[in-house]
């Protein structure tokens, strides 16, 4: 910098021409070699998730084939049917019901979903950081090993335990506590409970890591400080391992909002969520343009979600976690 | 501090009524080989608005004593009473016992003056209360600046005085500080230590105050208990502690001393004959519970060694083999003549050359009230 310095100074007008035009060109040499080593980076990134997105957004805006694929025909008629229908004798509009029920059972069922994970992973993850440091691993490896199995094989497994002869009703039943079984199996009920034991470790692990870094010795200066267990718990604990209680609902809610196999399997041919209603759409429903309408309205939902996130997460101070 | 609380009790001396006291208190930790003894029958008993001061090297179990005190951690054996009252049962929160914690442990997530208001918060007191108590508590601690800062912004000195804060604002009977002025700087130091005693005589407050700065202990305590290795080695007034050290190892950690071997010539239970290695004859007060026959080993601050031209005064005599000036005293270092060292203290009244010169043979005169006889 100094030797350029120097230059200008004692150099005429032509020859700093020149020294700026080396540097300059030093500059755009620099600039490609960067665009060059970033080039594989930025195929996979377009191949594997622009790409597919913007032929998403493509197939919303044609008409849909008879059977199956698309038309190149710009139309609206994809993001109408989202939540629109067209009569078929009088073509007048009205609010397609099933399809807005089918909204709300995804964010309904993933809210409780989330909030059932929270209740049941809060406990666990505070067992999990008191324990002695040689036995959290274990512990941590016992909340993963469902992880370790096909999600169908889970599902099955969680059938075969609500189902109307399964083991929960086989034993209410030679207890003589109820006559009839209980009809579980195929309910909302179903589905939340299938969601629930998947996704459960996607929300212990991030508060275990954010709970691991608490400081115990605030909590004893909390009770020092006449707070009760419940005041330590919502005053001093829940705000310090919120970082991780967000990162973990939004880890649950996610994937329970797109769902799939989990209502497929345990919520029965009636209660559909979102997942399956866009897998229709793309197999018997032949409707393309409204299955790629459909998958971009979940994208949105989802980046709602981040948003709450993010707002949260700065609000809750930057310093911790 | 919090109105209402002191009224009867500004300025009041210790009471004779026990604040807390401890009964053959013993905390292990851990099991089998890796078991540690962290406290070993302590027995204390800690008066109404004293300021008592628990002292020892790191590692004597100082902090242990808090804990159980303020009930985060229960004895493997023996009772702590409050008021007379076992609190045994007592959650932490129960206890009208607040500490400043050696480590802060200040909420991160909050701020200094809501570090402050939290406990008066938790006890439910009305929101103005709660306003002005913060208010003094920062005057107090000279944090009013920095009042909406968060904890974790402060320096370390700050973060040490919001903790004192907090654990004043709420009032409460028995205050434990856990080397509350380690990270201060010395003048800071100095000033919170007036502060405290100030504080102290005029909330009434029993403060249990632990260090392992001798210097702190001996100015700011009522008593002390010097701890080593979980056990309670003497109890007593700083003066006491000073003057008539029981054992070698409170001697030693509490200021400077000169060990020497006597030989018991007669005890009567008060007094005893003591021989000198040296062949002279003196005789000096026994503590109790010594068994006073055989060899004993006796202390003698150097400020209350008197040097002397060699003579029949003198009770020892020693060579001269370092002199160090100290400003507003000289450090005379002496080999005895059984290779031992003996160190004087002798205040410079006035200036000029040194009493004596290097290498030359000198006397030490020591009355008998200097002579400190120890339980081994
Ligand atoms: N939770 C614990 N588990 C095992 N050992 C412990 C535990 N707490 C303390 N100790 C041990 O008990 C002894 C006393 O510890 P303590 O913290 O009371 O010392 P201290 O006097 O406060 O020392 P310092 O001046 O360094 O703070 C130490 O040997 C320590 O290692
Ligand atoms: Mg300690």
């Amino acid at each position: 910098m100094s030797a350029r310095e120097e230059v200008t100074e004692t150099a005429d007008a032509a020859s700093e021409q020149r020294t700026a035009d080396t540097a300059e060109s030093a500059g755009r040499a620099e600039v490609r070699r960067h665009l060059l080593l970033s080039t594989p980076a930025l195929i996979v990134l377009f191949s594997a998730a622009s790409g597919p997105l913007l032929i998403m957004l493509v197939y919303s805006f044609l008409s849909a084939g008879p059977y199956g694929g698309v038309e190149w025909k710009i139309s609206l008629d994809g993001w109408f049917n989202v939540l629109l229908q067209r009569d078929i004798f009088d073509e007048s509009l009205s609010i397609a019901d099933a399809h807005i029920s089918i909204l709300w059972r995804s964010v309904k069922l993933s809210l409780l979903t989330t909030l059932t994970a929270f209740v049941l992973g809060f406990p666990t993850a505070y067992f999990i950081a008191t324990r002695p440091q040689k036995s959290r691993n274990l512990w941590l490896f016992f909340i993963t090993i469902p992880f370790w199995t096909n999600l169908l094989i889970r599902t099955f497994a969680i059938m075969e335990v609500i189902r109307n002869k399964g083991v929960i009703n086989t034993i209410l039943t030679s207890l003589g506590l109820i006559e009839e079984p209980i009809q579980m199996l195929y309910t909302d009920f179903a589905v939340m409970v299938g969601m629930t034991y998947v996704y459960l470790p996607l929300m212990v692990l991030p508060i275990y890591a954010s709970m691991e870094k608490l400081d115990f010795r605030l909590v004893e200066a909390g009770y020092d400080l006449y707070a009760t267990r419940f005041k330590v718990l919502r005053r001093i604990i829940v705000p310090l391992v919120k970082p991780g209680i967000v990162a973990g609902s939004i880890l649950v809610f996610i994937p329970a909002l797109g769902a799939y196999v989990t209502p497929r399997i345990l919520g029965g041919g009636k209660n559909m969520m979102l997942g399956n209603l866009i897998g229709l759409q793309f197999g018997q429903g032949r409707n393309w343009p409204l299955g790629s309408a459909l998958a971009l309205t979940l994208l949105a939902l989802v980046m709602v979600a981040l948003l709450v996130y993010v707002r949260s997460a700065t609000k809750s101070g930057d310093g911790h976690g | 501090m919090a109105e209402g609380a002191q009224d009867s009790e500004s300025g009041a001396a210790t009471s004779g009524a026990v604040a807390i006291e401890t009964r053959d208190v013993t905390k292990l930790f851990g099991s089998g080989e890796t078991e540690i003894r962290a406290l070993d029958g302590v027995s204390l008993t800690i008066r109404e608005n004293e300021f008592f001061t628990l002292l020892g090297p790191s590692g004597c179990g100082k902090t242990t004593l808090l804990r159980l005190i303020a009930g985060f951690d229960h004895p493997t054996k023996g009772q702590i009473l409050l008021h007379g009252q076992p609190i045994g049962h007592l959650p932490p929160y129960q206890r009208p016992v607040n500490t400043v914690f050696q480590n802060y442990a200040l909420f991160p997530h909050m701020t200094v003056a809501e570090n402050i208001g939290f406990g008066l918060e938790m006890l439910g007191k009305p929101r103005s209360e709660i306003k002005a108590t913060v208010a003094q508590m920062l005057r107090l601690v000279k944090m009013e600046a920095l009042a909406s800062r968060r904890t974790d912004q402060i320096s370390g000195g700050q973060q040490q005085r919001v903790a004192l804060a907090r654990a004043l604002a709420p009032h409460p009977q028995v205050l434990l500080l856990d080397e509350p002025l380690s990270a201060l700087d010395y003048k800071l130091r100095k000033e919170m230590q007036i502060e405290l005693k100030r504080l102290q005589h005029e909330t009434g407050i029993t403060f249990v105050f632990v260090t392992h700065d001798q210097e702190e202990a001996l100015t700011m305590s009522d008593r002390v208990a010097v701890f080593n290795q979980g056990r309670v080695l003497q109890v007593g007034p700083p003066h006491e502690i000073y003057d008539h050290p029981c054992e070698r190892f409170v001697a030693d950690f509490i200021g400077d001393t000169n060990f020497l071997k006597a030989e018991v010539l007669a005890a009567d239970g008060q007094r005893a004959k003591l021989r000198l290695a040296s062949g002279a004859e003196i005789s000096a007060a026994l503590p109790e519970n010594i068994d006073a026959d055989g060899q004993v080993t006796i202390a003698v601050r150097p400020e209350r060694a008197v040097l002397c031209p060699q003579g029949k005064t003198a009770l020892l005599h020693g060579e001269l083999h370092n002199i160090v000036y100290c400003g507003t005293d000289t450090h005379y270092h002496l080999t005895l003549p059984d290779g031992g060292p003996f160190m004087a203290r002798v205040q410079n009244t006035r200036s000029g050359q040194a009493l004596f010169g290097l290498g030359e043979k000198v006397g030490i005169a020591i009355e008998p009230e200097a002579i400190q006889v120890l339980r081994d």
